[in-house]
């Protein structure tokens, strides 16, 4: 499998500079409505989430596209639209459990990640790396390391609990 | 466009509101928000007005960068006639209201007369509309923010809005965005009171297009990497502002029980590493990779499981040094109260202090004090106060009216133990062991003040020739620099330079920690000048943008002037001068500023303005900077 975009909200200081970025580098404009990622803040606990297209293998908006329209291209391993067969139906963004397929209301377009063909602009300006261009099985890697962290404290603790018994 | 963002003149008591363009030609000669700010004040407030009176105009605005990739380029800028100082009133903030406006389609909206109940302004899209507010009247800063997004069903919605102290007119009450961003000192917040306006809601989904989005793009990643590489921003992005405590205090240099001493002895408590112990993570402003902002949950007191953000070293300061506390919960408590009330920070501090002061040397009692023993180091009396402050009960309805009104009304000689500049209280340093910034809060045009025109790198003891590099462009400049802070030479230099660059920086929104504020490599006029073209297009050389902000720091000095601000109001009070610091390291033990020498100091800064003797611009000056005609009311 390819890179993906590997998402760590934990790591997110809400500043919204990937929404900006991606609208320059797709639309030329300085306005994150019209980004392809968004930062959906829960401003009064403080978290920040980063929500954009996951890339499915098995995508429900491919699926679901009635003119077939939306494919995978594995040489960068994303789901890309076809705008010469997509007819504006929207379908594709009821469908989508991420809320990774959005509307361009000015240019009247679904729009949606496309990894800026290899080189992610959200990537490259995210200063605390919440956002990460990486393989995939990376993403378990991290979480697996996180959790034998825990797992090493709990036994230690397990231990020590038992010695002093 | 990026500069094709209008303003709007809004009139509450009529409901009239009309717009109109910004010519290039204005834009050049003042870049945006602070520096055209002070055209538009200039130009429509009248002399000797009421600053809470309907007449005054409070004027709330974008900087030209906002909104694009510039790097922080978030900040608001609101301004009006100082209802604590009745000079020249202004407060900037971060956040993400200033964007959101510029999306919206404005870049200032010029606020006049007074609605006849409470109302928010509803900026949408090239639109905007006055809406009735008396249910959101009343809210803390939070709520009042939720209000809006829940009564206009879009969580997106951005509010620039002021809280309990504002409604209240405490003269030093703040316009908040977000949990804590805040526009502080002068008292904004109780302008917009005074105007019966509660809040502006901005939410905007229209392009500002940009003249060369590709290298806008490329050059704002080197501009970015230029700051976040550097250590001081990186610290900053651990710690928050917290971090300079540790710094200051250690060499005496942090206000400490007013002003009469300059260290906090056994400061463990109020230091950033305890801070630090209840910090769950770090938030950022709009488009920024420093990322200051603490967030921490108050693990216990009244306020247990709040959630906030902050604190910063105002907030150590206040609920610290100054008032001789040295409580960790403490600061927490008063980080959140100052957010949710909607107060100043800094004047909170400085006045409870004073109070304090006044209570130990008996000039205030119990009696005065409603029973609250306001001594040094009590801090829940000052926790208290602050609340008092906010309601307007008690003591506190007297320290509302900020330090002039309150030593009048308190008598007693009260007022010879006020630490102000131009009646606005002193912040978190104490400068008598460092002339350079006793110089910046002397003659800043909002008062004691740290953000118009500290040269904060002063205190790094940088050698000559980097000093050199920096304050010697883009204007050459071949007298005296010295590396020593407890110098005099050369110092004011740094003081005009660096109130141009603030002046600068302020007028592009872009945020004082991404350029030379506190750090010494960070960007400026050179880096402005190439980010000004990239995104719109527009050529300002370095010399340009350092004379548009001469101009505007010009124009609020005129501005003062019309209020009848005169060279002695350019001055620190006694304490500064006979009361040499006791505490702190050796360098700067028995320190203080020498009378004569700081005389000589601001003719010197006066020189390099082109202001005579008096402090007043000569008409050689106002001619060199085509100000001469001012008000020509074109805006």
């Amino acid at each position: 499998m390819g890179k993906v975009l590997v998402l760590d909200y934990e790591k997110c200081t809400g500043c919204r500079l990937c929404e900006l970025v991606c609208s320059i580098q797709h639309e030329g404009v300085s306005n994150p409505s019209r980004s392809r990622i968004k930062v959906v803040k829960m401003e009064w606990e403080g978290q920040y989430v980063p929500v954009t297209c996951q890339q499915c293998e098995s995508a429900p908006c491919m699926v679901i596209c009635p003119v077939k329209a939306i494919s995978r291209d594995e040489s960068l391993n994303r789901v890309v639209v076809n705008y010469d067969t997509c007819i504006g139906c929207r379908m594709c963004i009821a469908i989508c459990p991420f809320g990774g397929m959005s509307f361009d209301t000015p240019t009247q377009k679904v729009i949606k990640c496309d990894f800026c063909d290899g080189d992610p602009q959200c990537v490259r300006f995210c200063e605390t790396k919440a956002i990460r261009y990486a393989d995939a099985s990376e993403q378990s890697l991290t979480k697996q390391v996180a959790v034998a962290d825990k797992f090493i404290d709990i036994m230690q603790n397990a231990a020590a609990a038992i010695t002093t018994v | 466009m990026a500069l094709n963002r209008k303003i709007a003149y809004i009139d509450l008591t009529s409901g009239k509101i009309e717009t109109s363009k910004i010519s290039v030609e204005m834009r050049k000669k003042y870049i945006g928000s602070r520096g055209l700010d002070a055209y538009l004040l200039y130009n429509h407030i009248k002399p000797g007005i009421d600053a809470l009176g309907p007449e005054n105009v409070a004027i709330v605005s974008a900087g030209l960068l906002v909104g694009t990739p510039a790097s922080a380029a978030c900040r608001v800028h609101v301004c009006a006639k100082s209802p604590l100082t009745n000079f020249y009133g202004s407060s900037n903030g971060g956040g993400f209201f200033a964007p959101e406006l510029r999306w919206a389609g404005f870049d200032h909206l010029v606020i006049t007369g007074k609605a006849s109940e409470p109302v928010y302004l509803w900026v949408h899209n090239g639109e905007i509309e006055i809406r009735n507010a008396k249910n959101i009247w009343g809210k803390y800063v939070a709520e009042s923010q939720q209000a809006i997004r829940d009564e206009l069903g879009d969580r997106d919605i951005k509010v620039l809005t002021i809280g309990p102290g504002g409604e209240k007119l405490v003269r030093f009450a703040n316009v908040m965005t977000g949990l804590k961003n805040s526009g502080g000192r002068t008292g904004m917040g109780a302008v917009l009171g005074s105007k019966n306006l509660k809040a502006v809601a901005a939410r905007g989904t229209m392009d500002i297009t940009l003249a060369h989005p590709r290298e806008a793009l490329d050059y704002n990643r080197e501009f970015m990497t230029q700051i976040t590489s550097s250590k001081v921003s990186q610290t900053q992005g651990r710690l928050g502002t917290p971090f300079i405590f540790g710094a200051t205090n250690t060499q005496g240099l942090v206000n400490t029980h007013n002003s009469l001493l300059t260290q906090l002895e056994n400061s463990d408590a109020v230091e950033a590493e305890a801070i630090d112990e209840y910090i769950t993570g770090m938030a950022g402003c709009w488009g920024c990779g420093v990322h200051c902002r603490g967030k921490f949950v108050i693990p216990s007191g009244p306020y247990a499981g709040v959630y906030d953000e902050g604190p910063e070293y105002t907030h150590q300061v206040s609920y610290g040094s100054i008032t001789g506390c040295r409580d960790t919960i403490a600061i927490l408590e008063g980080t959140h109260l100052t957010n949710m009330y909607g107060l100043d920070v800094l004047e909170v501090g400085n006045l409870i202090a004073w109070a304090i002061e006044l209570y130990e040397e008996g000039i205030l009692t119990d009696e005065d004090t409603d029973g609250l023993e306001l001594r040094w180091g009590n801090h829940e009396a000052v926790l208290e106060m602050t609340h008092r402050i906010a309601r307007r009960e008690g003591l506190g309805d007297i320290l509302a009216e900020g330090g002039f009104r309150a030593a009048e009304i308190i008598g007693r000689d009260s007022i010879k133990h006020f630490v102000h500049v131009k009646g606005m209280g002193q912040m978190n340093s104490d400068e008598k062991a460092t002339p350079a910034l006793a110089l910046n809060i002397a003659t800043a045009s909002r008062g004691a003040d740290h953000l118009r025109s500290r040269p904060a790198i002063d205190l790094y003891h940088l050698p000559e020739d980097v000093l050199r590099k920096i304050y010697g462009q883009p204007v050459p400049y071949d007298g005296p620099l010295t590396s020593d802070y407890r110098e005099y030479e050369g110092k004011a230099w740094e003081v005009f330079w660096q109130e141009n660059c603030y002046m600068a920086v302020d007028s592009l929104g872009i945020c004082k920690y991404h350029t030379t504020f506190l750090g010494a490599t960070h960007p400026n006029f050179e880096e402005w000048s190439r980010l000004i073209y990239l995104i719109t297009g527009l050529e300002m050389s370095p010399l340009d943008i350092w004379t548009a902000a001469e101009r505007a720091n010009n124009l609020e000095r005129l501005f003062n002037m019309r209020e009848g601000l005169k060279r002695e109001d350019d001055w620190l009070v006694d304490r500064y001068f006979d009361l040499p610091n006791k505490l702190g390291i050796p360098a700067v033990r028995g320190r203080s500023i020498d009378r004569e020498k700081f005389t000589k100091m601001i003719d010197e800064f006066y020189q390099y303005h082109g202001w005579d003797e008096k402090g007043i611009p000569t008409p050689e000056t106002l001619k060199r900077l085509e100000i001469d005609k001012e008000p020509t009311h074109v805006l």
